[in-house]
């Protein structure tokens, strides 16, 4: 299972290891677009981005779809799964973080309290 | 394209009233927010004391140890954290610092670093806290999100836990 994820995750970073690659999926981000569209805005030929679209569409990070002569590409599902994910664990991570800033924040309080009523005796 | 880390179901109701919530609000945007039962000036304390800092920056079930904090939290101060136990550092500057309101700061440890806002405020003794993440570019956030993965390993078995509870049903939004 370890390994099958950490070769999954290595087929996404050499998919992500090219900046063209990454590109792409910064423009998928804004809008769904065509390879030819994608191969004009990169300047390269159509067999070029056929191939980057290829190992995108590998790692799950784009989707195609051909409707009549033209082929579509979006972000993929696992593209979309895996910033939930991190942002999941991020959460996770700031949640812990201000679980512990609430004891904190819990302990000034009450001494605040203490003080003040010390003052006022 | 949004995205939301919110499912948490086995919070209870306490809990939930003050949890704590990210959003991708844009394309460069992070933003994170939780709720504290206490005045503004508490919580702005435990955020610019070096002491106050140390207690809860580097929260133990994240398995990370603070090994030194620095903080002149003033307009213009510096801050430096380093942490373990394979000792990184993340540095440096207050752009502003409004006591009990508003904390500005760069984050020098690499080219692409955020630029972080986090606000205090208060209504009727407790405090919103919002922290903002403002990247340079979508690239630089887009790397951020790729590069915490990556350099932490040990977290792809809970990432791949929670790709796996996600499925593939993670649609278009």
């Amino acid at each position: 299972m370890v390994q099958y994820s950490i070769a999954r995750l290595d087929v996404s970073f050499a998919a992500l290891s090219d900046a063209t690659r990454r590109g792409v999926l910064e423009q998928l981000g804004h809008a769904d677009c065509s390879i030819t569209d994608l191969a004009q805005k990169f300047h390269m030929t159509l067999t070029g981005m056929k191939k980057h679209i290829g190992i995108l569409e590998q790692a799950g990070l784009v989707a195609t779809e051909k409707i009549g002569r033209v082929r579509t590409c979006k972000l993929g599902p696992r593209r979309l799964a895996e910033e939930t994910a991190w942002i999941e664990a991020y959460r996770q991570f700031w949640a812990a973080r201000f679980d512990a800033l609430d004891l904190v924040v819990e302990e000034l309080k009450q001494k605040k309290e203490v003080d003040g009523r010390k003052r006022r005796k | 394209m949004g995205a939301k880390g919110e499912s948490d179901p086995a919070a209870g109701k306490n809990r939930e009233k003050n949890r704590t919530a990210v959003e991708r609000r844009s394309e460069r945007e992070l933003v994170i927010t939780r709720r504290f039962d206490a005045p503004a000036r508490f919580v702005f304390a435990a955020w610019t004391t070096p002491e106050l800092l140390k207690r809860w920056w580097a929260p133990k079930s994240a398995g990370m140890t603070l090994l030194s904090c620095e903080v002149d939290a003033r307009t213009g101060g510096k801050y430096r954290f380093e942490f373990g136990p394979k000792s990184m550092a993340f540095f440096g500057k207050y752009l502003k610092v409004t006591p009990y309101s508003r904390l500005v700061w760069t984050n020098e440890e690499s080219d692409d670093g955020a630029v972080t806002t986090v606000t205090f405020e208060e209504k009727d003794g407790k405090t919103l806290l919002t922290l903002r993440e403002l990247y340079p570019s979508k690239e630089a956030l887009d790397y951020a999100i790729a590069g915490m993965e990556g350099g932490m390993p040990e977290q792809f078995e809970q990432l791949d836990e929670l790709l796996l509870t996600l499925g593939t049903g993670a649609g278009r939004s």
